[in-house]
């Protein structure tokens, strides 16, 4: 009798053990599965940034470039504006206003402040020849544009060999949905 | 023989004269030929007129035999930023890092943080998109927010004459050409490209918006 209550503790035992086992075996179906831990952690330091183009190229020095990269947009117009203003005359000594009736100050005020405004009630484009800055699409000639408020003076007529650099479109077509830009070469 | 050793030096600082000017390609000295470098920054209404599309454009100038090694970083974090009340302080973000091939695009959600430091906020809501591999039909992914989310190479969309723009800086040239010639002609970008609806990110009147990269 001793004998048999030693071997059903036995079994208790084993059947208990067997049953630990079993329940790590199903214990991963108790955490999500569908979609495996990925990692984010970490600090990420700023490196680049824009909103218009080409205006840390043309209108900053080479030696602040890395500077305007890592000043916050609210803070961008007192650390630039000056600097940009030296520039705009430097590349055009007869610069009075532009097509948009901005002084130098002005022009170069809003230049600084390098963000882009985009309209959520309409038309999107940088110039279509009626909207101004009111976004920026994949076929406006941006760098025409800019070429004509800097060189082009009041009525845009200026500097006529400096307005346009006469390539008015992407080498591929680009798409009206989404994705939007042409298969890569 | 030597004149053409002429012609080909000329042609070497005309070149370089391109790599400083370009868009936003090769801005700055740290950032030059980076997996973080920006090229451009697009902002428009999408095909659906409710929504507004953000193009960010990274690693510019790929040829395309480049193109089929080219990747995004995983240590490279592209944050979109988007003020709505004008203050050029931002008032939503929406953040994309890569993983393990699939692009995880995050928000947009509410931060003001002017910090030049970033975490990656994957409590927000997610739009997770695999990475398209070159010459493979594009991949999309539109999470239930109704984010419509794109990573890969693609066209550089960008065009312009950057050579001659160079030669007229450099004081070799006074005037455009007639008809001009695209210097990215052929080249390509690491593109995302993320649609958001308009009433996720204010829903009238404008947003100013720009484009960061943040490395860790």
């Amino acid at each position: 009798m001793k004998n048999i209550k030693t071997i059903m503790f036995a079994l208790l035992i084993s059947g208990a053990a067997f049953n630990c086992s079993s329940d790590d075996d199903t214990a991963p179906t108790t955490t999500p599965t569908t979609e495996p831990t990925v990692e984010f952690s970490g600090t990420y330091s700023q490196d680049d940034q824009m909103a218009r183009p080409a205006i840390n190229t043309v209108f900053v020095d080479a030696s602040a470039k890395n500077t305007f990269n890592t000043t916050v947009p609210s803070a961008q117009g007192a650390a630039f504006q000056s600097a940009f203003e030296s520039r705009l005359l430097a590349l055009n000594a007869g610069y009075t206003t532009n097509a948009l009736g901005w002084n130098a100050s002005t022009f170069t005020g809003a230049l600084a402040t390098d963000v882009l405004t985009v309209s959520l009630e309409g038309t999107t484009t940088f110039f279509d020849g009626t909207n101004v800055l009111t976004g920026r699409a994949l076929a406006d000639d941006v760098i025409s544009v800019e070429l004509l408020l800097i060189f082009g003076g009041p009525d845009g007529s200026e500097n006529p060999q400096l307005t346009d650099d006469h390539v008015d479109a992407n080498d591929k077509p680009f798409s009206s949905s989404f994705p939007y830009l042409a298969s890569p070469w | 023989m030597k004149k053409f050793k002429i012609l080909l030096g000329a042609s070497a600082i005309a070149v370089t004269g391109f790599f400083m000017v370009a868009a936003d390609h090769i801005d700055a000295p740290a950032v030059a030929g980076g997996t973080s470098d920006i090229t451009d920054f697009y902002a428009f209404q999408g095909q659906d007129s409710g929504n507004i599309a953000f193009v960010v454009n990274v690693q510019g100038l790929l040829s395309p035999t480049a193109s089929g090694t080219a990747a995004f970083d995983e240590n490279v974090l592209v944050e979109i930023n988007i003020d709505t009340d004008g203050d050029a302080i931002q008032d939503l973000v929406i953040q994309a890092i890569p993983r393990d091939g699939k692009m995880y695009v995050f928000g947009p959600f509410a931060s003001s943080s002017t910090s030049l430091n970033s975490t990656v906020n994957d409590t927000a809501s997610r739009t997770v998109v695999d990475i398209t591999p070159y010459g493979a039909t594009a991949i999309t992914a539109t999470s239930t927010t109704g984010i419509t989310a794109f990573a890969g190479p693609r066209d550089d969309p960008f065009f312009m004459d950057f050579a001659q723009y160079g030669e007229i800086i450099a004081g070799n040239a006074t005037s455009f050409n007639n008809p001009g010639a695209d210097t990215f002609a052929g080249s390509n970008v690491m593109s995302i490209i993320i649609e958001v609806p308009k009433a996720m990110i204010g829903g009238t009147g404008n947003i100013n918006t720009w484009v960061e990269t943040k490395s860790k």
